[in-house]
């Protein structure tokens, strides 16, 4: 895989000091020289997902081009959380056009530096969920089709956070939102219903198509890194949880984003051309049921008398992920 | 260099001499001959540096013109009727963003009912966008007022929208004179932008902005099309001075001298206008014409000036304010001395119904004889109207409106006055 994750067992997580490491094997945020392209000051909630990963993200990205970046944003909580006129927290160029374009606005960005030979000047556009696989997918698809020089970066945090909380095609079956609430026999978000954007975009068969959350930073970087060495069309898919929307604590964030990793909820691979090169491995697979107990979009499940036949479902479903990629570490749990 | 060639073919030379950067192209009649011109031109390598894309929708064409500006290249992309109205949501954000994209609108009708064919309800639905909207008289003018508005908007950074009639002038086979590379890069000079996205000087383009500073940057917007009152009639004369013709400007008068009755028009129809005064004026009829070349900014002063004397006007529009009359004569009414009693408004060629010399001689005599409405439909056919209006009040289930006007026209003929 791209990234090597570095287990230290001893502190009982997955992060590790810098400086036990060698310079090379270091995060892009470890660097004193880091671009701070998301800088502080902004107005994201308290353990915001998005926040973390679009400051991984797009520091990665500075790093890998020599900071010649150009980024275009969808509207969204990334867009208005980073700039309330006359501020903004971008240290890079940074456009908001509109909810449904930022892919088609950075094909237009880089069919620019193309005609002004500053081909070295990479792009980049970032949207959430409802900003990529609803109302920006036409743009979207375009963008991967025509195979343009840009890197499409989703922050998905499964439903429509800036509006209050309604159902995106992002949004998992069985989900409480506003447009979806457990109600009478409703039991949340429909099952059967819902994109798999990394797959449609694996199925344009664009250069680089990965996923990843904001549980592997490191990995998160590395992907980024990858991304920009391929030029054409590349597609990130970034679980983001959101405290607010999800009903977890805003210090679970990062518990919330693992445990979507380990269930199967959430496979985290790459894929180059079509075709899945690498799968990060669940080290010890984990019952659905510990991951969706902690978030109250997910409490109705649990209401006595319950619905474990809800929950069976949605353990289908990370069973069939788990074996769609072969995400089990059988090395491991040998 | 003259040059007998199609409106479109006219319109894509004109774009290609003022070195565009990024092209976006999506198809959409009667717009579509224009893209493919340039899209042969750029492959056959004649515009290099330019990146020709083909998008997938009309809000993707003008996404990827706001991105490729933004970025400090030379925007174009064209389209018509639906077209435009799947981009407005970009179509506002380029204005708002001011960002001097430069795009054609073959003027088509809006379904429902589809209609391919011309009339102004594309782009007036979009008057209030914060573009510039220049209407084409004929190709000549259609090919000069494009290379004038990539001056203007560059000068200005807002968009402009060059309006020419869809088939009209799209598709007619005209005289038109071609200039050379010399003179339009005499006219044009490169393109500076006034923001750019560059990583050597990171700017954020398009932040949001609160009741604290929204006023003002659509007041802003609102002064910047009041400055191209002043400057649109200086390139006008600039124009003239490098290509030895005129062209553009905010309004065309003719025969307007004594006119007591005067008839407002935009677009080639003013062709078919001028003809029919003239065999009024030779009859000793008082009757002029002001031609709208500029319809946003609205030329007030110009407007008022050449109604000063009128002691009627006319108001001759391809466009319809459902519930009110007109769209021009709105406008027009606003910049007249006189009563809006005087201003008549008679809607005619919608969905590329044919106005005859006949039917205008017409309307122009009962305004003089003070006989036209206050609101004509030139050439309505009252009857089948009244057919339908019968049905449905008989009937709950009257069926679909467009099927049930088409059987009761039968063989379905041209209406030709």
């Amino acid at each position: 895989m791209t990234h090597q994750p570095i287990r230290f067992y001893q502190t009982g997580t997955f992060t590790v000091g810098n400086r036990l490491l060698a310079q090379e094997q270091r995060s892009v945020q470890a660097q004193a020289g880091r671009t701070n392209s998301l800088n502080s000051g902004h107005r994201a909630c308290q353990g915001c997902g998005e926040a973390l990963g679009a400051r991984y993200a797009i520091d990665a990205a500075m790093d890998a081009t020599n900071r010649q970046l150009v980024a275009a944003n969808a509207t969204g909580c990334l867009e208005v959380f980073s700039t309330p006129y006359p501020e903004t927290s971008w240290q890079i160029p940074w456009i908001h056009s509109l909810f449904g374009n930022a892919a088609a606005v950075a094909t237009g960005i880089a069919a620019a530096m193309r005609v002004k030979g500053r081909e070295n000047v990479r792009v980049v556009a970032q949207g959430g969920d409802g900003g990529t696989t609803d109302i920006g997918f036409g743009c979207l698809s375009g963008m991967f089709e025509r195979n343009d020089d840009v890197l499409y970066i989703c922050y998905d945090n499964e439903a429509y956070m800036n509006t209050g909380v309604q159902r995106s095609s992002a949004t998992p079956p069985a989900a409480r939102t506003n447009t979806t609430m457990p109600v009478g026999s409703s039991t949340g978000a429909r099952f059967g219903q819902g994109k798999n954007l990394p797959r449609i975009a694996m199925a344009h068969e664009i250069p680089y198509v990965a996923t990843a959350t904001v549980a592997e930073l490191r990995d998160l970087e590395a992907k980024v890194r990858r991304a920009m060495e391929f030029r054409g069309a590349r597609y990130i898919h970034i679980l983001v949880p959101c405290p607010l929307g999800w009903g977890h604590g805003s210090a679970e964030t990062i518990r919330m984003a693992r445990l979507a990793k380990e269930t199967g909820i959430f496979p985290v691979f790459e894929a180059e051309h079509g075709e899945v090169t690498n799968v990060s491995k669940i080290r010890r697979p984990l019952p659905v049921e510990e991951y969706l107990r902690p978030q109250t979009r997910f409490a109705h499940l649990f209401k006595p008398p319950g619905h474990p036949e809800i929950i069976a479902r949605l353990q289908q479903l990370a069973d069939r992920n788990i074996r769609r990629y072969g995400l089990l570490d059988t090395e491991a749990a040998s | 260099m003259l040059k007998q060639v199609e409106g479109s073919a006219a319109v894509a030379e004109a774009v290609a001499l003022c070195r565009p950067e990024v092209i976006c192209a999506y198809p959409i009649s009667p717009q579509t001959h224009i893209v493919e011109g340039l899209g042969k031109l750029v492959s056959a390598g004649r515009l290099a540096p330019c990146e020709f894309i083909n998008v997938e929708s009309e809000f993707a064409a003008m996404s990827v013109a706001i991105g490729a500006s933004a970025a400090g290249a030379r925007a174009y992309t064209a389209t018509a009727s639906q077209g435009l109205l799947f981009m407005a949501e970009a179509v506002f954000n380029a204005a708002g963003l001011g960002l001097p994209i430069v795009m054609t609108v073959a003027n088509r009708a809006l379904g429902a009912p589809i209609n391919i064919w011309n009339d102004h309800t594309d782009a007036l639905s979009q008057r209030d966008c914060g573009w510039i909207q220049l209407f084409a008289e004929d190709n000549q003018e259609a090919l000069d007022l494009h290379i004038q508005a990539f001056r203007l908007a560059e000068e200005l950074s807002l968009p402009v929208m060059v309006c020419m009639d869809g088939f009209i002038l799209t598709h007619a086979y005209e005289r038109v004179d071609l200039p050379t590379q010399e003179q339009v890069d005499a006219y044009l000079p490169p393109y500076e932008p006034r923001q750019v996205l560059d990583p050597a000087d990171p700017v954020s383009i398009g932040a949001m902005v609160g009741p604290e500073a929204f006023m003002e940057v659509r007041y802003l917007a609102h002064a910047k099309q009041r400055q191209a009152l002043e400057l649109i009639p200086a390139w006008a004369d600039e124009f003239k001075r490098v290509f030895g013709r005129e062209s553009g400007g905010l309004a065309h008068t003719y025969r307007l001298e004594d006119a007591e009755t005067v008839v407002v028009a935009l677009g080639s129809v003013l062709g078919t206008i001028k003809d029919t005064v003239d065999e009024l004026r030779d009859q000793g009829v008082r009757i002029g014409v002001l031609g709208i070349t500029c319809f946003r900014p609205w030329p007030t002063a110009a407007v008022r000036a050449a109604l000063a004397n009128a002691k009627r006007v006319v108001v001759l529009e391809k466009s319809l304010a459902v519930g009110l009359g007109g769209i021009v004569s709105n406008n027009v009414s606003a910049s007249y001395p006189g009563s809006p009693d005087d201003v008549h408004t008679v809607v005619a060629g919608l969905g590329g119904r044919a106005i005859t010399r006949a039917s205008l001689r017409r309307v122009f005599t009962e305004a003089i004889e003070g006989r036209l409405e206050h609101v004509t439909f030139l050439d309505l056919d009252h009857k089948l109207v009244e057919r339908v209006l019968a049905r449905e009040r008989e009937q709950r289930r009257s069926g679909p409106i467009a099927e049930g006007i088409l059987k009761d026209l039968g063989v379905v003929a041209a209406k030709i006055g």
